[in-house]
């Protein structure tokens, strides 16, 4: 009883067994991720529906563009994992290696513009928790250029309160969400590596498979986040 | 989970953790005790439930053996399923509010204060969302150990094998829908209080499914009343009255009088220790053989179950009568409490002798099972007669559990095993007729 299969580990009778539990493995796992990121989705519906104005505000300081660029890497960057694991499945090594060095390029690209999203925020004090001390012309600024300054300063100090928990609220879910695209990142390296060495092909892709189901799970809470907090009106 | 267990001993060692296992906010937001460090230990041993979870649902999708379909697996894997699900489902979930939790102290994002827009009781639905469904993550192995323990000492087939196997994954849905009946007295509305208390009764509908399922199995067996067998009826009895309990707490009107008192501390402990320990050691006593190769003296497994049950309930049935008498939960000062309400006294009093006792009872088993270790008779394939295939391999099983694929046919079918008093063991025998030998050690004439 010997493995002549060294990617078929001992306690799984077949390779089809084998990927067959590694998938259900890695939808399951999908399933806790969404599980964990609902107390945040469920918490912006909370106050989306006691406080709808904090949104309105928050959002005017957001910068769409970036955002839908970002939306569109993201995009970009599943359909070129979906390409690698195809390539993977066909024994196309050149083309897999390069889908997952784009999709690595695409994920920098979204972590790049995303600091560049967080350090202006920085720059004018919109910041998350105690420290958010904002700079009151570019807030008052910001709010008249879209045509809903505040009447009165203690109009003014009431909406700064609400932007806050805005903040509060934007930080927390991009941030946990950045986190889980740096995660990708490091396995994506990983899978990376081990492309480059020649593991994978028609007779063994799962990695490469349960990787993507990953990186489309994070693609799609993106895609949920975009809209939710940029695009309010 | 090692790696989670040193961020506690940290907290142990740095001056402790004085909010309640619950973190309820703005105490736990606000309080100089060591609560995000707790917090991160707690968050990593989530993902060692989590990935066990994800484990268990894959393992009995893909993995089962050849023959082995759905309505042939035993009912303790029905009862793991149920319980991964929650574990995968539920987890995350505190997951993510030990994260708000530890946010809020580190930024102070303000999500639970309410000086800056915040719902402290926002904090509250996600622990509990998590936590109630936590329970039935205790419970449920436990109960699927007492549905394999009922059977084999009945020497008969478990009554309603489907009602026992879906009332597991009801137990799982419903868990997620009563969270609560935590919140009665938070100041949540009275239309929400009274759908998680309607949803609350309907919860103990499929665990009195399985009480009645195991007794109608027993009724008419051949009752066998090993040291696991003594665990099952111990169970039966314990978590009968724990569940009941939980009625009391389930109906709004009585809530109010008993939430944060002593008789919530004794209905868990009765689901608890009286379901869940007692199913574990029932379970211990019943695999003992298999994993360690030896018998334990049926003699002192019995004595200190019986001493067992005993103490328990002396510890904790006065608990329910100190909690309808008011006495709270959780008390900083208790001599001056007992000052005030001498009338405390007595039932305390009676407690304390109860855990006295239970140590004793706990330090028999010790003795007897490391004993057993060295010196208990060497334990054949088969002690119980059950007939789920780990009783299939020798007893402990070889590095690779089976030679060959096992046969599967009918956990609970007991038709083909014969007692052979030699080996004090069971063994296969095809020809079996119902008119042979005595069915078990204790039974005082052969079948009828």
């Amino acid at each position: 009883m010997t493995d002549h299969d060294p990617n078929l580990a001992h306690h799984f009778d077949t390779p089809a067994q084998q990927y067959a539990a590694g998938k259900l493995g890695v939808w399951v796992f999908l399933v806790s991720e969404i599980l964990f990121f609902s107390a945040l989705f469920c918490a912006y519906a909370v106050y989306r529906a006691n406080h709808p104005a904090i949104f309105f505000d928050g959002h005017l300081f957001l910068d769409s563009e970036l955002g839908a660029i970002n939306t569109c890497i993201l995009l970009l960057s599943s359909l070129t994992m979906a390409w690698a694991v195809h390539a993977a499945q066909l024994g196309q090594q050149r083309t897999l290696v390069a889908c997952i060095g784009v999709t690595i390029v695409c994920a920098v690209v979204f972590l790049g513009i995303k600091t560049v999203e967080y350090s202006q925020k920085w720059e004018h004090g919109l910041v998350p928790g105690a420290d958010f001390t904002p700079d009151m012309h570019y807030v008052q600024e910001k709010l008249d250029h879209h045509g809903h300054g505040a009447e009165t300063s203690e109009e003014l100090n009431a909406r700064l309160l609400n932007l806050r928990t805005f903040f509060g609220i934007y930080f927390l879910m991009t941030g946990l969400h950045a986190f889980h695209v740096i995660a990708g990142v490091g396995v994506l390296v990983w899978l990376f590596v081990r492309a480059w060495k020649g593991a994978y092909g028609a007779h063994y892709f799962n990695p490469v498979d349960f990787v993507g189901l990953y990186w489309h799970l994070v693609d799609l809470i993106w895609i949920y986040l975009f809209p939710l907090l940029y695009l309010i009106h | 989970m090692v790696f989670g267990a040193v961020f506690f001993v940290i907290v142990l060692a740095t001056g402790g953790l004085d909010t309640g296992w619950t973190f309820y906010t703005p105490f736990s937001t606000t309080t100089t005790s060591r609560v995000t460090a707790a917090a991160a230990g707690a968050f990593v041993l989530g993902f060692s439930s989590i990935f066990t979870g994800i484990n268990f649902v894959a393992t009995v999708h893909t993995m089962r053996p050849p023959g082995m379909t759905w309505h042939r697996m035993p009912l303790f894997i029905w009862a793991l399923y149920a319980t991964a699900i929650i574990q995968v489902l539920a987890t995350p979930v505190l997951g993510i509010t030990l994260v708000l939790l530890a946010v809020e102290r580190l930024f102070h994002i303000g999500i639970f204060d309410p000086t800056i827009g915040g719902d402290p009781i926002l904090f509250q639905h996600f622990f509990w969302f998590y936590s109630h469904p936590a329970v039935y993550i205790m419970i449920l192995p436990a109960m699927g150990i007492i549905s394999e323990l009922i059977s084999v000492f009945s020497r008969k087939h478990i009554f309603g094998y489907t009602f026992i196997a879906y009332s597991s994954i009801a137990i799982a849905v419903f868990g997620f829908l009563v969270w609560g009946h935590h919140m009665f007295t938070s100041g949540q509305s009275i239309l929400v209080s009274m759908i998680f208390s309607a949803l609350t009764f309907s919860v103990s509908i499929p665990s009195a499914i399985k009480v009645f399922n195991w007794l109608a199995t027993m009724y008419r067996g051949s009752i066998w009343l090993a040291t696991p067998m003594c665990y099952a009826l111990i169970f039966i009895f314990l978590f009968g009255i724990g569940g009941l309990t939980g009625l009391f707490l389930g109906a709004l009107a009585t809530n109010v009088h008993l939430h944060d008192t002593y008789f919530v501390v004794s209905h868990f402990h009765y689901v608890m220790f009286g379901g869940t320990l007692i199913a574990f050691l029932g379970g211990l006593h019943y695999w003992w053989p298999k994993m360690t190769g030896r018998m334990y003296s049926e003699f002192w497994g019995r004595i200190s179950a019986l001493l067992l049950f005993i103490a328990f309930n002396l510890t904790f049935f006065p608990q329910f009568v100190l909690g309808t008498q008011g006495m709270p939960r959780r008390y900083y000062d208790y001599e001056a409490l007992l000052e005030r309400n001498p009338q405390f006294e007595f039932d305390h009093q009676l407690s304390t002798i109860g855990t006295y006792l239970l140590i004793v009872a706990f330090v028999i088993m010790l003795v007897y099972l490391l004993h057993s270790l060295w010196a208990g008779r060497r334990a054949p394939a088969n002690p119980w007669g059950a007939a789920t295939l780990e009783w299939q391999c020798t007893s402990p099983p070889p590095h690779d559990n089976f030679a060959s694929a096992p046969t599967v046919g009918d956990p609970y079918d007991f038709s083909h095993l014969r007692y052979d008093p030699e080996t004090q063991g069971y063994i296969i025998d095809a020809n079996r007729q119902p008119t042979d030998e005595a069915p078990h050690p204790d039974a005082g004439r052969a079948e009828a």
